[in-house]
């Protein structure tokens, strides 16, 4: 008698988890067509890396309880970033730390808790695996830091030339806590500007990993998920007036946005700053400015000159605060205007940024 | 920062600034009737606004913001023929980063870069030539622009080009002199400038002697100049200085990197590859006798001009546009009837707008522009 049994057919789920079925090395069309490269590109790649319960049902659409969001407040907050940045690795970061970061930050700064994300990746066809997978797995690591979940995404892949090697979009969802409500038109005369550490970081590193400018340095990006440092403010001072993460244009566009929006003026002290001297150096060098140059785990407060010190001590006192400074107050007049107060002692206008920073040419 | 801070310090600029205000008087200059001291170099006007230099001093003293950006004064013409330059398919078009805003008739760089065109935006013309030797079968050519400064350096990778024997770059020359440009404002009727702050990395290449004339000719003081904010205050408080004892003479305020006989190497490969043209047609000033360079003869193999026969169209300035006045000193750059409404750095009609070098740039983005605007209605009442 044969004491041999038929092996059991192993769980769907089970099969999922196996991690050798893509053996391309790189993307090709075939993983965007529908038909099976494109399953098992998302059960390997996606399924597995962001280990999500909500993305493993596989449905065309996340379904998450009502009960546990309005147990956190009283709003859902929405948003939505594309990423295309070039290169897709660059010192201290990535497309795919950026584009969990990014989205968790936009909600964070609303007062929002954030909770959940998607993810679509527009692929150029020949994108290497390998690529594809270090992208996941990092905003897989970004997503814990964060405390959030990657619930549900897309997968594209267009031909050579059609897109520049990847692109993300991840679209946000997150709960306001009830009597949270940040807005750039609050701002009033007396209150005080804070910064959550060094400006420019991501800009410069950017700038930098192009390899265009032949510098050598070590400039890292400043890219963070905020949302615990913002909950730690916001827990010491629900009043927090303004609050925005500084990212493309840099804190000069945001400070310009809270002083028209809330019809201020808002005066920083160049001296009190926080700028380290390799981007000073590299921005001298170039003919940019720092104010201009984008961050991307950098946040602007505008709070009550009460709350300013509990407020500061606080976001020193978190990892992603650790160089906070109060860089600026707000005064009544010349309304809508941001105006610098040079470490030279003289006094000049910050503006919008007109197209593109332009180095300049002597 | 080494080399930076110490040219930064708030305690020195205080000295400085009472120094200047205790010299004003001995000049006979009131706020009614100022010094008018112009800085010809569009690198001091950036960092006369930067650290906002002119509030730090008395109202007896007007500075004048000359034409010395390059990327300013080019004119229309010359940014179209750049554009038919480019939109060949068989072009590589490499230019310096504040080019690509200058608005031609028809578009921009910046403009023909987004239809279609090849441009590439590099820090030196050596990242030219470095794309010539990697993309062997196009054309690069390199956008040369600006005063004695820049020169050297697209001199010089000419001479590279040639000693490799790389035959498929060239140069579309638009670079432009200082001296017969500051001949041409002080022979102008309506100019009454006091001293001149001389641009100190055209000095590095030139040296001290080619300004003689503006003290011996013209009897005028001129300091040769630095970037940082205490080089601007100190030349400003040595024109005062001659001002007050009547003298006239070439003083160098930047002698940590101005040699009293320039750069002999730089000129000599200036030499080698430039002659003067005959004129250059310049934005708001209209043109100027032996104020631009071309490419000699010898170096024709380079020159994109005779390369591709470059239509060279001549297009006038509109009209509303003040831009001469400005340069000139005649009237402030808020006080021109465009400025900040149909002229602004989104779309400027006038080659000041265009650069966050130029004057009128300069005032809209680092000055009070509700302020301005109001003394524009108090001057026009």
């Amino acid at each position: 008698m044969n004491t041999l049994q038929p092996s059991p057919v192993p769980p769907l789920s089970e099969m999922r988890q196996r991690n050798d079925k893509l053996k391309t090395a790189t993307i090709t069309l075939a993983h965007g067509s529908g038909g099976k490269a494109m399953r098992d590109l998302i059960d390997d790649v996606f399924v597995r890396t962001f280990d999500s319960p909500e993305l493993a049902l596989l449905e065309d659409q996340a379904r998450f309880p009502l009960a546990q969001m309005t147990a956190l407040g009283d709003r859902l907050a929405m948003t939505t970033d594309s990423y295309v940045v070039d290169p897709l690795f660059f010192p201290g970061g990535d497309i795919g730390k950026l584009a969990v970061t990014g989205t968790v930050n936009d909600l964070a700064v609303g007062g929002a808790i954030p909770l959940y994300l998607t993810c679509s990746m527009i692929i150029e066809e020949g994108l290497s695996m390998d690529v594809l997978r270090r992208v996941a797995a990092s905003m897989k690591k970004t997503a814990d830091e964060a405390g959030v979940r990657i619930v549900t995404g897309d997968t594209k892949v267009v031909h050579k030339g059609a897109a520049d090697k990847l692109f993300i979009n991840t679209a946000g969802i997150g709960v306001i806590p009830t009597d949270i409500q940040p807005g750039s038109e609050r701002a009033r005369a007396g209150d005080v500007i804070l910064i959550n550490g060094y400006v420019g970081d991501h800009g410069a590193a950017i700038v930098d990993a192009r390899g265009e400018m032949s510098l050598q340095n070590t400039i890292e990006t400043d890219c963070q998920p905020l949302n615990t440092l913002i909950q730690a403010m916001l827990e010491v001072c629900p009043q927090i007036r303004c609050m925005r993460d500084a990212t493309r244009g840099g804190i000069a566009t945001v400070l310009n946005e809270f002083a028209s929006a809330s019809d201020v003026c808002i005066r920083v002290n160049e001296a009190a700053l926080p700028l380290r001297d390799e981007v000073r150096g590299m921005c001298e060098i170039l003919g940019l400015d720092p104010l201009y140059l984008a961050n991307e785990g950098k946040l602007v407060a505008v709070v009550p000159v009460e709350f300013a010190d509990e407020v500061l001590s606080v976001m020193q006192a978190h990892p992603a605060g650790v160089d906070s400074a109060v860089i600026g107050e707000v005064t009544a007049t010349p309304q809508s205007s941001v105006i610098l107060s040079t470490l030279f002692g003289g006094q000049r206008m910050v503006d919008m940024l007109v197209g593109e920073q332009l180095p300049r040419i002597c | 920062m080494k080399y930076v801070d110490e040219f930064r310090d708030p305690d020195k600029a205080r000295r400085l600034q009472a120094e200047i205000a205790r010299l004003v008087p001995a000049t006979g200059a009131t706020a009614e009737r100022p010094l008018q001291l112009m800085e010809f170099c569009g690198g001091h006007t950036h960092t006369i606004f930067r650290y906002g230099i002119e509030q730090l001093l008395p109202e007896a003293i007007e500075l004048i913001h000359g034409p010395g950006c390059p990327v300013c004064v080019l004119p229309m013409g010359r940014v179209d023929d750049c554009v038919t330059l480019a939109e060949r398919r068989d072009v590589i078009f490499t230019t310096f980063g504040d080019a690509m805003r200058v608005p031609g008739s028809r578009k921009s760089l910046l403009q023909a870069k987004a239809d279609g065109a090849d441009i590439r935006m590099v820090y030196s013309p050596l990242d030219a030539l470095h794309l010539a030797r990697n993309n062997p079968e196009r054309e690069v050519i390199f956008f040369a622009l600006g005063f004695e400064t820049t020169m050297p350096s697209t001199a010089l990778t000419v001479l590279q080009a040639e000693a490799d024997g790389i035959t498929n770059f060239s140069l579309f020359c638009n670079h432009i002199t200082t001296v017969p440009t500051i001949k041409a404002i002080l022979d102008s009727p309506d100019m009454r400038i006091d001293g001149f702050l001389a641009p100190g990395h055209v000095s590095m290449v030139v040296g001290e002697r080619p300004f003689d004339f503006v003290a011996e000719h013209y009897h005028k003081p001129i300091v040769i100049t630095g970037f940082e904010p205490l080089d601007i205050l100190q030349s400003i408080w040595m024109l005062l200085r001659q001002l007050t004892e009547q003298r006239h003479v070439v003083e160098n305020q930047y002698a940590r990197i101005v040699p009293a006989g320039g750069n002999a190497a730089g000129m000599d490969a200036i030499s080698r590859v430039f002659e003067l043209r005959e004129y250059f047609e310049w934005r708001g000033l209209g043109s100027i006798d032996h104020s631009g360079v071309k490419m000699r003869d010898t170096y024709a193999a380079f020159d994109a001009e005779r390369k591709f026969s470059v239509a060279n169209i001549k297009i006038a300035d509109p009209k509303s546009c003040q831009c001469g006045e400005v340069l000139k000193g005649v009237i402030r750059p808020w006080e021109c009837k465009v400025f900040g409404t149909a002229c602004t750095p989104e779309t400027p009609m006038g080659a000041l707008m265009v650069s966050s070098e130029g004057a009128c740039a300069a005032y809209y983005n680092f000055g009070n522009l509700t302020e301005l605007m109001a003394k524009r209605k108090a001057v026009n009442a």
